[in-house]
């Protein structure tokens, strides 16, 4: 058993099946499952990737997959992006005028 | 269909009366129409209430401040005489970060005093943190429901920021993959709960933006000693036009013009699997102000008490790339560094304020807090993976999905306008009846701000 019980993780579970969903989608969204992830408290000792009950913030319990143990932010400032610096470059010299303004 | 799904789906109105607290049957006329302002008045907050209840969460009283230096740049494209001044309502200062705080507030409130225990909200946006803040301050639990992540398990980076903030509240955060099956979820944890559904449609989730234009209203008559010829307002779900629109009339702002703006997604399926991570904005764009506008009662509650033609005098539309650009221009010119999505109707009225004269004034209503995920930078950087091409050129040449343009200088900042007809036309597809009472016809005169006559060209 790699995961403790009281271990904080995220879970992921199918809600519908692609025959189960609603009528009314686009046929990329149709052919693929609607799933949930949640994050909460192991209710049992268990394995990454195995099936567990978590218990969550509010109190609930859920039942899934575990995804992932003591789950992090990940999202960030993303890459350099240059058109970004370009776009300040043109606003300064729509504003301040062409390259003496230093 | 399966049985899991249609159960839970034929037992929505139940759900609904439960987790609201609102009987809507009551407001029903016999037809097409409803009692909409007997609606909003029954819930009992006069505007003095509302921003008592506000007040004393930390919410409202944002600053109202002139951007002199983004005034100055507009003016430089605009013929002699011409060039509005431009005012933003800093709503970014409110608690959690945004101008949802005031929708929240009084959601939040109404909770707790009908003893619910716990709020639930389904929103991927600001109004998630929004109500996990207040509910945080009025110690009842808090569920939020987004919609997160595609088929391959990957998330726009707005919204994971977004469920951060959410958790940081002590919110619990159900996140789905696309598809709008995310209400029968939303559904079933509200009839699991029996939480308070904390809706954007609600009365007390619209009631409580007018605050929003009764401060704008206010304060400039105070500081200007007139009412702004123009009020611009980002349009997604209705509610902050709705709203915004019902406080500035509330003050006495009655010749003020309401001007919607939405970033332009044409092309783009909201429920596609597909399109979900080629979007560079997850809210304020017009996959929701289109068929919010045209069709209201979409929303999760029977009757949306957000119905932006009743009051919208204008809607215009800018490409993603018009909206990144002036989003810098907010922070290298006035030293204002916030989200991307709030400065929707900034960019439209950099260009609308061209066309008025110099001693009239726009408002911008509304600004949002960014940080990771949720600014221009992580966004393009995500775009840039999912194979969006960035490139300066004409922003009308866009193709949302496809490429961003940004614009090759200030000069090319322009609007695209939707003619409100072609709107009320759309409205009226979802009217299913062959002939009309004269007392569904007054209800559509008030619904599309029409005259009689107007209507008659319509049908």
């Amino acid at each position: 058993m790699n995961i403790d019980k009281g271990t904080y993780v995220r879970i992921r579970k199918t809600l519908l099946q692609p025959s189960e969903r609603s009528e009314n989608l686009p046929e990329d969204t149709k052919k693929v499952p609607l799933k949930m992830w949640v994050k909460g408290r192991m209710l049992e000792e268990g394995e990454l990737f195995d099936y567990a009950h978590i218990k969550t913030i509010t109190g609930r319990i859920e039942y899934g997959r575990v995804k992932e143990i003591e789950p992090p932010y990940k999202h960030g400032f993303g890459d350099f992006v240059e058109e970004l610096l370009q776009i300040r470059e043109i606003i300064i010299k729509d504003v301040y005028g062409g390259e003496n303004n230093e | 269909m399966n049985s899991k799904y249609s159960e839970i789906m034929n037992d929505k109105k139940r759900i609904m009366m439960e987790s609201v607290g609102i009987d809507y049957d009551a407001y029903e006329f016999e037809g097409i129409g409803f009692d909409y302002e007997k609606m909003m008045d029954d819930q009992g907050y006069q505007i003095d209430k509302i921003r008592e209840i506000q007040k004393k969460n930390m919410v409202g009283n944002t600053p109202l401040v002139e951007l002199r230096n983004i005034t100055a740049y507009a003016r430089k494209y605009a013929k002699k005489g011409y060039g509005a001044r431009i005012f933003i309502k800093d709503e970014a200062a409110n608690l959690s970060g945004s101008y949802k705080a005031r929708r929240a507030a009084l959601s939040v409130y109404k909770a707790k005093e009908l003893g619910y225990k716990g709020v639930i909200a389904a929103t991927s946006g600001n109004y998630g943190a929004a109500v996990a803040a207040l509910a945080a301050k009025e110690g009842l639990k808090c569920i939020i429901v987004q919609e997160t992540f595609d088929s391959k398990n990957i998330s726009q980076p707005e919204i994971l920021e977004k469920a951060r903030k959410c958790e940081s509240y002590g919110a619990e955060v159900v996140q789905l993959s696309v598809g709008p099956e995310l209400f029968y979820m939303f559904l079933k944890l509200l009839d699991e709960t029996k939480y308070f559904n904390a809706s954007l449609y609600s009365p007390y989730g619209v009631n409580g933006v007018e605050t929003l234009g009764f401060e704008i209203a206010e304060k400039m008559l105070e500081k200007e000693g007139k009412y702004p010829e123009a009020v611009i307002v980002t349009n997604a779900g209705g509610g902050n036009l709705t709203g915004t629109a019902r406080g500035l009339k509330r003050a006495g702002a009655t010749t003020t013009k309401i001007i919607g703006c939405s970033v332009d997604l044409y092309g783009l399926h909201m429920a596609s699997d597909h399109d979900f991570n080629r979007k560079s904005f997850t809210t304020g764009h017009t996959g929701f102000g289109i068929p919010f506008s045209t069709f209201p009662d979409r929303s999760d509650v029977p009757r949306s008490a957000a119905r932006p033609l009743r009051y919208m005098d204008r809607y215009l539309t800018m490409n993603q790339g018009s909206v990144f650009f002036i989003t810098e221009a907010l922070a290298l010119l006035e030293g204002m560094e916030r989200g991307p999505a709030g400065n929707t109707s900034l960019a439209a009225a950099f260009a609308l304020a061209q066309e008025m004269k110099e001693d009239e004034i726009i408002v911008v209503q509304e600004t949002e807090y960014t940080g990771a995920g949720k600014h221009s930078q992580p966004q393009l950087s995500f775009a840039k993976k999912n194979n969006v091409e960035l490139f300066f050129g004409n922003p009308f040449d866009e193709k949302p999905g496809k490429n961003i343009i940004f614009p090759i200088d200030g000069s090319y900042i322009k609007y695209k306008e939707i003619e409100l007809d072609t709107l009320r036309k759309s409205y009226m597809k979802h009217i299913n009846v062959d002939e009309l009472t004269n007392k569904d016809k007054e209800f559509l005169i008030e619904e599309l701000n029409i005259t009689t006559e107007q209507l008659t060209k319509i049908l």
